[in-house]
């Protein structure tokens, strides 16, 4: 139990550290760090990669990003299992739509309420 | 002056108005913070499954994260995770935390410019381009894996 908490802080760690390695060797801008995880985290999944990852670590795989990019992977691999050429149209968007709809939402119903203070640096 | 002269008189400038990110402190800090978000995440991931059992692990996982976006865009919200995202850079951008930041920011930020053209168009300003992305490449693995 313990073991996995740490294994979870190690592994999570890591992925999000990688992200600030690119970061201050490219300054490469967060949307390409999203893009380029989430096509990371697909390929790693359709190559069989992702899920020992997964296996190890829990949510230290799931929560970044790349986790997004196993699910869109996951999805159309058993969709394309179960529904064939209809699987490769919807199978990602369908597995990772709780997070996309909670994503939209909550970011509506969020900049309906607060408006946003200037930023100071 | 030429242009050749003056792009690289530009550039100078640019590296030196370039905000500097120390390098050490931050690979730490994003450690840190990186690791501490996927550690709550998992916490919420075991606290959902000891609250209802007949909830399955996959399930659970959508939940969890469901929870992490609320979290992150509410914090958002309060104007407190761009303060993380100062010092823990990578460590607030990559874990789905930093996904629901891109969304919910850029939706208060546009505001201004009305419901239809400011939140609706500009809250995709980061997350178009990775749903795009994700959508292709998912397309693309599906179409192979139906051929093999």
């Amino acid at each position: 139990m313990w073991l996995l908490y740490l294994k979870v802080f190690l592994v999570g760690g890591l992925i999000c550290m990688l992200g600030q390695i690119l970061i201050i060797k490219t300054n490469i801008t967060s949307a390409r760090i999203l893009v380029l995880f989430v096509t990371i985290g697909a390929i790693l999944e359709a190559l069989g990669l992702y899920d020992p990852i997964v296996e190890f670590a829990g949510a230290g795989a799931t929560v970044p990003i790349t986790g997004f990019g196993r699910s869109l992977a996951k999805g159309a691999i058993d969709a394309v299992k179960q529904q064939g050429l209809l699987g490769v149209f919807t199978g990602g968007l369908t597995a990772t739509a709780g997070g996309i709809a909670a994503a939209v939402i909550f970011a509506y119903i969020f900049s309906l309420l607060f408006s946003s203070k200037t930023k100071k640096y | 002056m030429n242009d050749i002269e003056r792009d690289k008189k530009y550039n100078d400038y640019v590296q030196a108005k370039i905000p500097k990110t120390k390098n050490f402190p931050t690979l730490i800090y994003s450690y840190l913070v990186g690791g501490i978000i996927c550690l709550l995440g998992q916490g919420i991931h075991d606290a959902i499954l000891a609250i209802w059992p007949q909830v399955t692990q996959e399930q659970a996982n959508v939940w969890m994260l469901i929870v992490l976006i609320f979290i992150a865009s509410f914090l958002t919200g309060l104007g407190l995770y761009d303060k993380i995202g100062i010092f823990a850079g990578g460590g607030s951008i990559v874990p789905i935390t930093g996904f629901s930041n891109s969304i919910t920011s850029p939706a208060m930020e546009y505001k201004k410019e009305g419901i239809i053209f400011g939140i609706c168009v500009k809250m995709f300003s980061v997350a178009g381009p990775v749903i795009v992305n994700g959508v292709v490449i998912s397309f693309i693995i599906g179409l192979i894996y139906l051929f093999i």
